[in-house]
């Protein structure tokens, strides 16, 4: 392996926007048939790297070298051509072309489709058939799972013959199962010689996918190491620089009052197809109860009735009094007014409007409070100081409420959502998803919040897609399968196995 | 982080793609041989060189005013109203009505009168394609476009078989009463002694427009409804999860527009031609796109931007008045300025992103 030139080797990468340094002097170098890891915490800098890598951004200083070649890197067509290939967090697919067309898009040979697709399918079944990547080449990308979507932007990527493969936080909309099956085809590619560069970060991916990984903090390349002389608490204290409590610290949940109470929920969608059929459920006051799922088995639409933006069918009670599941009461103000608090699953989507600065989402949902107004109009000081009193509480950075919402990282986000939320004294919230696309440090943080809120007597209901975070959180948990609840289980007398058994809709 | 100063942003962008405009403008008058300087002079002085001019430049900027801002407020929720021009004809007619069938014994009264009916009639114009949008998803830019020529041909019914006067022609309502007359920025001008062209047609209803530009903004920036027009127009998804309705932003939101397009009417139907003639709005609906377009859709930026329209319609007229540079030379510099200042704004933002950016390096 020493004699081998490194498929990668960045020299001394600088990248500053304005006064922010996302990139301080990095030096990095990748070994050829490697998976390496690159974990650290949201804005410290990995994604810069990677899209100066990508030709996204161009380095204020520093070199990159390919298989031992200086290569310079203006555009993404320069970084295809040096065989590097990424898969984006968000996928960049058209929805309604077919697995075939998306691959072929912007590759395409020669000026007609017909022959160019003829000929990527037989690449692409090769392709398939050596990686064992299991993509139907005519499948609609909107009608196929987000694992699928994820295996054909790797296909797009080894159609364009890429050699180093960039995944960035990959398993963010994954189910383990999911997960599992991405690592397994990581590691044949890697048996095929190809370089992989996994961003994460998540401790527990690193540790099970990679052979060496490095440590990026505040812009900086704070360790590189190999991951089998690492452990997770090591690295994590790398990452955040300090010690990271991993586990949840909590004490056994003392359920008051039944809250919310579910009977015979039934959620049909606007192409008529029944998402929930009919669940019942008992939030208790004092509890966190967790739902637990593939993501796409009713969840999202729980979540979404309960706040008030979908119509549904059944009986649903808030402390003893019906609620509104059609009709003019059903919407967010209403369930708002009624004590229910919603961190969304989405919170670019929903949770927040990216263009608004922090201040103004702050009011959002609430904007119709007496607390905002004064007279007719709105009292834009208010707001603006209650923003900075959360954004204290909350650890919210950078503290400057002008900022639009889009210009804070994942975890900041969404403290400003939680901060929200949390501070209107909900007797109910529905969190989804809490910690998706957030650091470990924010991570840490936002379970404390949401555990002190129960602790607080409030119900908490739960909606994640990580196994982990439910059983670390949750008091009880429920798993959702196909629009029914498969099972309950005790947070306490339940394990990740079980729970997986129920998830894939064995019974219990 | 922005990268660009917000007064570069606001000023600076929209400056030099006024002047690219004009560079290419001033080309074009070359090619077809004729001196541009003296036609800039001609414009200038015909346009702001005399009270008689400033007349006319704010006449038409009244008009642009209300088109501008009702553009801009349907944009803000996310809608594209291209039905300024028929809601204005409306608007019209809802003046007309207003002036004639009332013995008004004041001009306030009637003004105040003809305002809400020129406000309705816009808005009950633009609640028929709302409704289409907001209920059934039928697109808001073809839907009003269409209600552009309903509203033509309802008006052209309306003036030859309703309303002309017995005897008459002319496919125009009879002459609004004299006690209705709207005073003109000479009359009103002329009470703190500053002398103002008599004959040219800007009056009262600038300040009403100037007040409606206050009104929006804060509308749009001071009030929950104007927090919702916005959060919606940015965000469908969000807005449902706040609780705001679609259904009635999109309505709200297009009523005002709306609205605010009928107004329009006040200034030339009520203030200047004193009765409702065929095609009274002249395609001021039309420029109201490019007005907001350049405005930024903002209540300043649409004053701005009407000021300039009404500067280049003025300039425009005269130009063709005394060179042989045809009218349609004015269409070519308002398409040219529209191009750069809406279309092409990436252009001449991009190179200012990369300077400012060296400038702060130079300084870090």
């Amino acid at each position: 392996m020493a004699d081998k030139a490194p498929a990668i080797e960045l020299k001394g990468i600088s990248k500053a926007f304005g006064p922010v340094q996302a990139n301080k002097d990095i030096s990095i170098r990748v070994m050829p048939g490697t998976i390496h890891g690159i974990i650290g915490e949201n804005g410290a800098g990995k994604s810069t790297l990677m899209s100066i890598l990508y030709g996204f951004y161009k380095a204020d200083k520093g070199e990159i070298f390919i298989a031992g070649n200086k290569t310079e890197i203006p555009d993404s067509q320069a970084a295809i051509a040096a065989g590097i290939g990424m898969v984006f967090q968000h996928f960049k697919l058209v929805e309604n072309f077919t697995v075939l067309e998306n691959i072929i898009l912007g590759a395409e040979d020669g000026r007609l489709l017909r022959p160019s697709l003829a000929k990527a399918r037989k690449t692409l079944l090769e392709l398939e058939r050596e990686y064992g990547l299991n993509v139907d080449p005519d499948a609609v990308i909107e009608e196929i799972g987000v694992g699928m979507q994820q295996r054909v932007e790797i296909l797009k990527a080894l159609y364009r013959r890429a050699d180093i493969l960039i995944l960035d936080e990959p398993t963010g909309v994954l189910t383990p199962a999911e997960a599992d099956q991405l690592f397994r085809i990581l590691g044949r590619l890697r048996e095929e010689g190809k370089t992989i560069i996994l961003i994460t970060h998540k401790l527990r991916e690193i540790m099970e996918a990679t052979d060496t990984v490095s440590v990026m903090r505040r812009g900086e390349m704070t360790a590189t190491v190999k991951t089998s002389e690492t452990s997770p608490a090591e690295l994590a204290e790398l990452m955040v620089g300090r010690k990271v409590l991993l586990r949840v610290d909590k004490t056994p949940a003392t359920p008051g009052d039944v809250v919310l109470d579910i009977k015979g929920l039934k959620v049909v969608d606007d192409q008529g197809v029944e998402r929930v059929k009919g669940i019942d459920l008992q939030v208790r006051a004092g509890e966190i109860v967790g739902i637990a799922g593939v993501a796409g088995n009713g969840q999202s639409e729980l979540l979404e009735v309960l706040g008030g933006y979908a119509d549904a069918t059944g009986e649903v009670t808030l402390n003893g009094q019906p609620l509104d599941l059609s009709g003019r009461y059903s919407d967010g103000r209403s369930r708002r007014t009624r004590g229910i608090g919603h961190v969304p699953e989405d919170r670019q989507r929903e949770g927040l409007i990216m263009d608004f600065s922090a201040w103004e989402n702050t009011a959002f949902g609430y904007h119709r409070s007496d607390a905002y107004q004064s007279g007719m109009l709105l009292n834009n000081a208010a707001i603006r100081s209650d923003t900075e009193g959360k954004m204290e509480r909350f650890d919210v950075r950078p503290p400057d409420p002008a900022l639009p919402a889009k210009s804070f990282s994942g975890g900041n986000q969404q403290k400003i959502v939680l901060a929200r939320e949390i501070e209107r004294n909900p007797d109910l919230l529905l969190v989804g998803q809490p910690t998706r696309g957030v650091d470990i440090g924010a991570i840490e943080f936002i379970h404390q919040q949401i555990v002190a809120l129960r602790d607080q007597g409030k119900a908490i209901l739960l909606v994640s897609v990580e196994l982990e975070e439910i059983l670390a959180l949750a008091d009880r948990v429920a798993v959702m399968f196909d629009g029914h609840i498969m099972g309950e289980r005790l947070s306490a007398e339940t394990d990740e196995k079980e729970l997986g058994l129920l998830m894939a809709g064995v019974e219990g | 982080m922005d990268v660009v100063p917000k007064w570069a942003e606001v000023i600076l962008v929209p400056l030099i793609s006024l002047m690219l405009a004009a560079i290419l403008s001033a080309l074009v008058i070359l090619a077809i041989g004729e001196d541009p300087v003296a036609a800039v002079n001609l414009m200038i002085t015909g346009a702001l060189g005399s009270t008689y001019g400033w007349g006319y430049t704010l006449y038409y900027a009244t008009n642009f005013l209300f088109t501008g801002l009702a553009v801009s407020v349907a944009f803000h929720a996310g809608l594209f109203n291209i039905g300024g021009e028929g809601q204005a004809m409306l608007g019209g007619l809802g003046v007309a009505l207003a002036c004639l069938l009332v013995p008004w014994p004041h001009w306030t009264i009637a003004l105040l009168a003809a305002t809400v009916a020129a406000g309705l009639f816009g808005a009950a114009w633009a609640a028929i394609p709302a409704f289409l949008q907001a209920r059934r998803g039928s697109h808001i830019v073809i839907t009003t476009i269409m209600f552009n020529f309903i509203a033509a041909a309802v008006l052209n019914y309306v003036l030859v078989n309703l309303m002309r006067p017995a005897g008459s022609m002319d496919p125009a309502t009879a002459r609004f009463p004299e006690a209705v007359h709207l005073p003109t920025l000479h009359d009103i001008l002329g009470v703190v002694g500053i002398e103002f062209s008599k004959s040219a047609p800007a009056n009262v209803t600038f300040l009403i427009a100037i007040l409606a530009c206050v009104l929006v903004w804060l509308l749009l920036w001071r009030t929950w409804l104007g927090y919702e027009i916005r959060s919606y127009g940015k965000s469908e998804s969000a807005a449902k999860y706040a609780g705001i309705s679609p259904f009635a932003i999109t309505m709200i939101a297009m009523l005002i527009s709306g609205g605010l397009a009928g107004m329009m009417a006040i200034n030339n139907v009520m203030g200047e031609a004193e009765r409702l003639v065929l095609n009274a709005v002249e395609g001021a609906g039309f420029i109201g796109i490019a007005v907001a377009l350049m405005g930024r859709n903002h209540p300043f930026g649409v004053f701005l931007a009407a000021i300039l329209f009404g500067f280049l319609y003025q300039g425009g007229a005269e130009l063709a008045l005394w060179t042989s540079i045809p009218r349609e030379l004015i269409v070519v510099i308002q398409a040219l300025i529209i191009l750069f200042t809406g279309a092409l704004d990436n252009m001449v933002r991009m190179p200012l992103e990369r300077l400012f950016l060296m400038i702060r390096r130079g300084n870090a």
